[in-house]
């Protein structure tokens, strides 16, 4: 697992790398609901750019996030989806929970 | 001959194997000329299957699972992933989506995956047994 994130003006960006799978999941929900804690963010995006591969562990790390985000009355946003994960958020449903932006063709 | 190729592995059931598993198939499943898509959607089933066995199948322990891939005739991909784990009680509560009993960093859309990404999917399992996932995914051929 490796990731980095900044703040902006109340803006969070998480960005994601490599596969995640339940492998890695755990750590990325426990990190990312630890930045979500310690910066309060008014929005907060996952930025899968560099994300090549999910499963459904994947999703539980959206809907985690969403939950934190949810839990400050803040919003949630994904962006730079590949394919693969786009089918899985998809099969899943999720891109009706979270708003998604600039998916990658 | 009712199949052109095959291959088995045994491995542990350390989540580390997840994706060795779905690398592996991945490779065997190049052969058929797959594309892209075809690709990610094995990927992902074979990974879901996989995690099942790490995370329910042998809850408490390291266990050893089996995956069997044939290549069938008319480009059909066979895949089996087995353990003799603890076993599913009730297979249809499991295969409903968002049903888990794996907790917060699970999300319960395994099996859910699985069925929209392969043609067939077969559970079979006996409490105490383990459990045998049997998916078939129907290539296209390419012009």
């Amino acid at each position: 697992m490796h990731f980095t994130s900044f703040l902006e003006e109340g803006r969070l960006t998480v960005a994601l790398t490599g596969e995640i799978d339940h492998h890695c999941a755990k750590a990325y929900i426990q990190e990312i609901a630890a930045k979500i804690e310690a910066y309060m963010p008014e929005i907060c995006v996952l930025d899968f750019r560099e994300v090549s591969f999910v499963d459904s562990s994947g999703i539980a790390v959206v809907i985690n996030a969403l939950r934190n985000m949810t839990q400050i009355e803040g919003k949630l946003l994904l962006t730079g989806i590949a394919p693969q994960p786009m089918r899985v958020f998809r099969a899943s449903g999720i891109d009706k929970l979270v708003e998604i932006r600039e998916a990658v063709s | 001959m009712k199949f052109e190729n095959y291959m088995i592995l045994d491995f542990p059931s350390r989540s580390s194997n997840e994706a060795f598993a779905r690398s592996a198939v991945a490779c065997f499943a190049a052969q058929m000329d797959p594309t892209l898509e075809e690709l990610g959607d094995i990927r992902t089933a074979v990974s879901e299957a996989v995690t099942n066995c790490i995370v329910h199948a042998y809850p408490d322990k390291i266990g050893n699972i089996t995956l069997r891939c044939r290549i069938l005739k008319d480009n059909v991909l066979d895949i089996v992933v087995k353990d003799r784990g603890i076993g599913i009680p009730d297979v249809e509560q499991a295969r409903k989506p968002a049903f888990t009993t794996g907790g917060r960093e699970r999300s319960g859309m395994g099996f859910t995956i699985m069925e929209s990404f392969m043609t067939n999917l077969e559970i079979s399992s006996m409490p105490g047994k383990g459990t045998t996932v049997h998916m078939r995914r129907k290539l296209q051929r390419r012009q």
